[in-house]
């Protein structure tokens, strides 16, 4: 068991020639009720090509996390108090505003959950695809625009060249969730972080917008961050998965090993309450109790209260993310116990 | 959008009828005889009074009267005042001046208005949005004669930088002063509303797309929020030509302008009701139309709104 490591970490200590790590950040919300710890030391890596899913239930900070990577975080009430955010090994969170606002859209790019509201409402989805080659790119309306149809056409919105002078509002949720695909795409980023890119949708489009996903993420080989509570959406298109709770992660591992054998009670509550059509009529499995409130997070693991298997040391020890296997990783005491049982 | 238009202009005819048929009719129904006063110490001999009341049909009923002045408007005639004069002459002199002044005073309110609105939502509770909240809050309160006294006596008298009454000629020099009294306290409700607006738009989620995309700070502001923000602005804006040319007697009296609001008063008093009623009817006409603009103007900035 190595140092406090996340998997595949090479444990040197230098720049590990990463295209994106989040280091042990800290992000915390003050109001006027109190200051909530929303983030609380989160490590992940993307590398090119690759799939990352963040998964965690609402509240968790998998957003948050997202938000402050993107530089969207709203400050105040926001303030990220430790850790950093590297791409390709050089830190965000440190570089001037400028610097940070040129990797926005060209070396991350974001997709959010409600494209309705996520796109500008009084102009046309075309305007804002091509307001990106226009600004950023400093083409002329005419090219900016036929590299926008282009980039309608990529994510296959039939009659591109109509739609383009289409306002939002006039386009169904997929296709919306299409243009903004196409939107964030525009300036062939390296990373893409999609927010829950799906739950706005109804069953049959979300697996056309995956599916969508999937291919142009090899086609590109971008590193691709995929926010989500939905497991089985996960299942089909991550190669690793980090399970958040309260502002941590406490489990990450590869899409099999995590499916097969979870490490942490919470990972395994959440498998166990994925309905299943064997128990049909039977009460729906659930996690027992609610999540933390994050301004008074309970010492000791924050899982505890909540926890089946939970003993004293829980209440006492935060349990840190701990190597336990070929690439992954879990904050439980009791990891190898769960990992070993039948 | 053409169909709209027309249906729109033809709604004009009722509501233009009404409204000019309810003043016809106030400014009737105030008692006093026109003829008080009008021949000197001693009352005004009944021969005169005969022909007069027969020439401007006086002893007809109010929808007669209403009636004949209507048929005789629409051939763009106002008639004249009970001394002869061309009321047409009247408005052709006083509208323009009064037009002039409420356009530089809503220009000013809009300019400084929506500048400083923007500046303040956009950095809630801070120095500069205490100070706009602040003085906002001072020109919505001041009566416009306060404020333009003071500024009068300040700028004109005191420090001698302009002309403390604005010459005949209007130039628009001097016209900045008066305009920025008149439109005080609409720059201050603009300001607010406008602050208000941004801030609201500040937090949406088609900000952040925006920020998200790369694009430099000014034009997420200048373009994405502006945009959004502008359209309670656009509405304060467009009917307060009308209010700011109707409100605009004060200002006038202060700083000695031949405009309207001088015109009507004076007629008032000395029971011309053809004059008060003809400035009355362009200044309705003013305010409908402004009123169409507006609406237009919505459906630009906004493409979910569509008129059938």
């Amino acid at each position: 068991m190595s140092e406090q490591s996340a998997p595949g970490a090479d444990g040197s200590g230098r720049p590990s020639g990463r295209l994106l790590e989040v280091d042990d950040l800290r992000v915390e919300f003050r109001t006027r009720d109190g200051v909530a710890k929303v983030i609380n030391g989160v490590t992940y890596h993307v590398d090119a090509g690759e799939t990352l899913a963040v998964l965690g239930e609402s509240g968790s900070g998998k957003s948050v996390t997202a938000q402050t990577v993107m530089g969207i975080l709203d400050m105040p009430p926001g303030f990220v108090t430790g850790g950093q955010v590297r791409f390709h090994g050089k830190d965000m969170l440190t570089m001037s505003a400028e610097e940070r606002r040129r990797i926005r859209g060209e070396g991350i790019a974001m997709i959010f959950q409600d494209s309705l509201s996520a796109l500008n409402p009084v102009f046309t989805v075309g305007f804002q695809i091509a307001e990106q080659f226009r600004i950023r790119r400093g083409m002329s309306r005419a090219d900016a625009k036929k590299r926008a149809i282009e980039m309608l056409d990529q994510v296959k919105i039939p009659n591109a060249k109509g739609r383009f002078s289409n306002y939002p509002h006039q386009f169904s949720g997929g296709m919306r969730q299409r243009a903004m695909i196409a939107m964030s795409l525009a300036l062939d980023p390296e990373v893409l972080i999609a927010d829950e890119p799906t739950t706005a949708l109804d069953v049959t489009v979300q697996a056309q917008i995956m599916d969508l996903l999937g291919e142009l993420q090899r086609e590109r080989r971008m590193g691709l961050i995929l926010i989500t509570h939905d497991l089985g959406v996960v299942a089909d298109v991550a190669d690793r998965i980090a399970v958040m709770y309260a502002g941590r992660i406490v489990e990450e591992a590869d899409v099999y090993d995590l499916y097969a054998k979870p490490a942490h009670p919470y990972t395994l509550g959440l498998l166990d309450s994925i309905p299943r059509l064997d128990e049909k009529g039977q009460q729906l499995r659930t996690i027992k109790g609610l999540p933390p409130n994050l301004m008074n997070i309970p010492p000791g693991c924050p899982f505890n209260p909540r926890c089946p298997m939970a003993q004293p040391v829980c209440r006492e020890k935060i349990p840190p993310l701990l190597q336990i296997g070929a690439g992954r990783a879990s904050a439980c005491h009791f990891a190898e116990e769960l990992v070993n049982r039948d | 959008m053409g169909r709209y238009l027309v249906r729109r202009l033809l709604q004009l005819v009722p509501v233009f009828l009404g409204t000019t048929f309810l003043i016809y009719w106030l400014v009737w129904s105030v008692p006093g005889d026109p003829f008080a006063g009008k021949c000197g110490e001693k009352p005004c001999p009944d021969a005169y009074v005969a022909t007069m009341t027969a020439k401007y049909h006086l002893d007809e009923n109010v929808f007669v009267q209403y009636a004949m002045y209507m048929k005789n408007l629409l051939q763009g005639d106002f008639g004249t005042t009970y001394s002869g004069l061309s009321i047409n002459d009247i408005i052709a002199t006083a509208y323009p001046n009064t037009l002039k002044l409420a356009v530089v005073a809503l220009t000013i309110e809009a300019v400084i208005g929506l500048t400083a609105g923007v500046l303040s939502g956009l950095r809630r509770n801070g120095f500069l949005d205490n100070l706009v909240l602040v003085s906002t809050l001072f020109l919505i309160a001041l009566p416009v004669f306060v404020v333009g006294f003071v500024l009068q006596w300040l700028f004109g008298v005191q420090w001698g930088i302009v002309r403390p009454t604005v010459s005949s000629a209007m130039p628009f020099s001097e016209l900045i002063i008066p305009g920025f009294v008149l439109g005080s306290a609409s720059m201050a409700y603009i300001a607010r509303v406008a602050r208000t607006s941004i801030a609201e738009n500040r937090r949406a989620d088609y900000v952040r797309t925006a920020i998200a995309k790369g694009l430099p700070m000014r034009r997420v502001v200048g373009v994405h929020l502006l945009r959004n923000s502008l359209i309670p602005v656009v509405t304060l804006l467009g009917t307060d030509l009308g209010a700011l040319m109707g409100g605009a007697i004060v200002t006038e009296g202060i700083f000695g302008i031949n405009g309207i609001g001088r015109q009507v008063y004076r007629s008032i008093v000395t029971k011309e009701s053809a004059t008060v009623v003809s400035i009355v009817v362009v200044l309705v006409l003013v305010y409908l139309l402004m009123n169409l603009l507006v609406d237009l103007l919505y459906a630009a900035l906004d493409p979910r709104i569509r008129y059938e």
